[in-house]
């Protein structure tokens, strides 16, 4: 797994068809400068099952909390190491929110919903009600 | 059988060692930290943990080619290039030629968000791809402890911890651990229970208004060390640890002999002055005249071309030049030549330790033939007698490796007892002249005796001596018809009335 973005269709029933997040580059450009757009980067190492399975949940989580409005970034760093340095990767997985900012960190497999909708600021739907 | 079982108990491989090339550490440690293992250092903040781990890894680049990776989870790369920058190196310098990788790893509390099962491959593909990348074959973490502090589920943290340091002995680097000192274990987060292989505890404390640095190998797997706390300092050359009796009695002897200047002296000497490289104590109360016998065997030095090198605790250098030069001896022309330097300090500037080192780097610069310290009981101002004894102790050894003449000048306090007070650092000195300023019968005379000299027969004499201003000089002595040793007037007034020279006295 190189730095691919996630526009391969989260196989996952539930979720609504096609997402902006899986446009073409050109298309998500603008959408970035809008505040609510979430620019997401998740390192892994190597094809692992909690690799796989933070992937997974994060597309869950985006597609039902964020559809249209994020992208999605891979990075393995088994074969790119020295993009390890630039957001300060200690923990595998890691995702990144790079934006909106300010920056935000979330360690582990997001197998833990909640922490992860708190650590991404997106509060849970029915807590928001 | 008794063949097989000798061979049993025949010691086995020894331990492998990479060579800090830090002063004294190396000595304590035989060498130097385990080659291929990780090294805990522990202390408090401030102790010089970062300053070591930096030195151990410009050594390596610098002198055994042994590139390093520093992984710093507490400072950024530009505060550490300026650490770096006052032990004089340019890391930056060492970085663009691949001798030197510094990794900052930054944690930072409030961004992290645990969400699930995690490790710490982030860590092992950054430290590897450091190592990697310039061939390292030592590494420095300062201080990963630090990682508690950011990540919450410390179970995982301590498994992968332990897998990490693991991992540093299968890549075969020499690794130093940086951690904090704890209340209850060596370090806060108990990291000595995975790094056993070395462990040396840095302390830095202060006694009585000066702060002192120690050093103690706590632990060292496979290879015997010393044990005791050695004291350290860290100046802009870095650290240097000075080993508490390091060099054991081994030195070389010289069987020849110097004159001491003052002819008189040189006859109570078995007629030839003191060996050369030994060390000679001069002792005396209160203006008894012992800088002045220092000044002596200094300016027979240097008329023998030889260069000497004055530490002086009590006086200036104008003071010193001026003072003997009262009694005949110029000291200006050796001062000009560079055969003699004066450095003068007083002692309450720096801890024992602190001289001790000047005056090592002093010696080291200057290569003097002799050396006098006037006068080494203001040291005891800044620190226990103990302490001073095991500095002399060294200082003395340093110089007798170096085959230089030691001479020391200590203020006796006790006029009932004189020997009493210097009792503690007579051992160590091969020459030990008492001076004296006795009152009798309304008038005070120096006297002077040779307590010991060792390799040689010596007086037994209390001799008078009378300082002039053509320079220092002993006195015949002189005794009256019931044998009893005679002085000052009443020895003038035996002499006139026997008809012989009137040896004067001063103009006081």
């Amino acid at each position: 797994m190189t730095r691919k973005s996630a526009s391969k269709r989260a196989s996952k029933p539930g979720s609504n068809g096609r997402s902006r997040s899986a446009a073409p580059k050109a298309r998500a450009r603008p959408r970035r400068s809008t505040p609510d757009f979430y620019e997401l980067r998740l390192y892994v190492a190597g094809q692992s099952s909690r690799s796989l399975a933070a992937l997974v949940n994060l597309k869950r989580i985006c597609e039902e909390h964020l559809q249209g409005r994020y992208r999605i970034e891979v990075i393995d760093l088994i074969a790119r190491p020295q993009l390890a340095r630039g957001d300060q990767i200690l923990a595998l997985p890691t995702v990144v929110r790079r934006l909106p900012e300010p920056i935000r960190k979330l360690v582990g497999d997001l197998s833990d919903i909640d922490r992860a909708l708190v650590g991404l600021d997106l509060r849970p739907v029915p807590q928001a009600r | 059988m008794s063949a097989r079982r000798a061979r049993r108990t025949a010691p086995g491989p020894t331990v492998l060692k990479a060579p800090t090339g830090i002063q004294g550490l190396d000595e304590i440690t035989g060498g130097g930290l385990p080659k291929g293992r990780p090294t805990l250092i522990c202390g408090g903040p401030g102790c010089g943990k970062t300053i070591l781990a930096m030195e151990f890894l410009i050594n390596g680049a610098q002198r055994y080619k042994e590139p390093g990776v520093f992984m710093s989870f507490e400072e950024s790369v530009d505060d550490l290039a300026l650490n770096f920058a006052s032990l004089g190196f340019d890391p930056r310098q060492l970085a663009e030629r691949k001798k030197l990788w510094i990794e900052y790893v930054r944690v930072e509390p409030s961004e992290i968000q645990e969400t699930g099962a995690y490790d710490l491959d982030g860590l092992f593909i950054r430290l590897a791809h450091a190592i990697d990348s310039i061939g390292a074959k030592r590494v420095v973490l300062d201080t990963i402890e630090t990682l508690f502090s950011g990540l919450a589920d410390t179970r995982t943290l301590r498994a992968e911890l332990r897998r990490l340091f693991n991992w540093l002995r299968t890549k075969g680097v020499t690794a130093i651990i940086t951690g904090e000192r704890g209340n209850a274990g060596l370090t806060r987060h108990g990291l000595e229970e995975y790094i056993s292989d070395c462990v040396i505890l840095l302390d830095h404390r202060v006694v009585e208004q000066n702060a002192t640095r120690r050093l103690r190998v706590m632990k060292y797997r496979g290879s015997p060390h010393g044990a005791n706390e050695s004291p350290f300092f860290i100046d802009d050359s870095g650290i240097s640890v000075l080993p508490i009796a390091s060099l054991g009695l081994q030195h070389p002897v010289s069987a020849g002999r110097v004159s001491s200047g003052v002819p008189g002296l040189d006859e109570m000497l078995s007629g030839r002055g003191y060996f050369r490289g030994s060390s000679v104590l001069v002792s005396g109360t209160a203006g008894a005249g012992k800088t002045s016998v220092g000044g002596y065997l200094v300016d027979a030095a240097c008329r023998r071309g030889e260069s000497a090198l004055f530490f002086a605790f009590e006086e200036s250098p104008a003071q010193i030049t001026r003072n003997l030069r009262s009694i005949g001896l110029d000291l200006e022309p050796w001062l000009r030549k560079g055969l003699l330097e004066i450095h003068a300090t007083r002692t309450t500037t720096s801890g024992l330790e602190g001289h001790l080192n000047t005056m090592h780097r002093s010696i080291e610069a200057m290569r003097p033939r002799i050396v006098i310290v006037d006068p080494i009981s203001n040291l005891i101002s800044v620190g226990t007698s103990v302490e001073v004894r095991a500095m002399l102790a060294r200082l003395i050894d340093f110089m007798k490796v170096r085959k230089t003449t030691a001479l020391f000048t200590s203020l006796t306090v006790d006029d009932r007892h004189p020997e009493e007070t210097d009792i503690g650092i007579s051992s160590f000195m091969d020459t030990w002249l008492m001076l004296g300023n006795f009152e009798i019968n309304g008038e005070r005379n120096r006297m002077i005796s040779v307590l010991k000299s060792r390799g040689m027969p010596h007086s037994n004499q209390a001799r008078e001596f009378v300082l002039t201003k053509r320079g220092l000089r002993l006195i015949d002595g002189v005794r009256d018809a019931r044998g009893l040793a005679l002085t000052g007037a009443r020895r003038m007034a035996h002499s006139a009335a026997n008809g012989a020279p009137i040896a004067g006295r001063g103009g006081s």
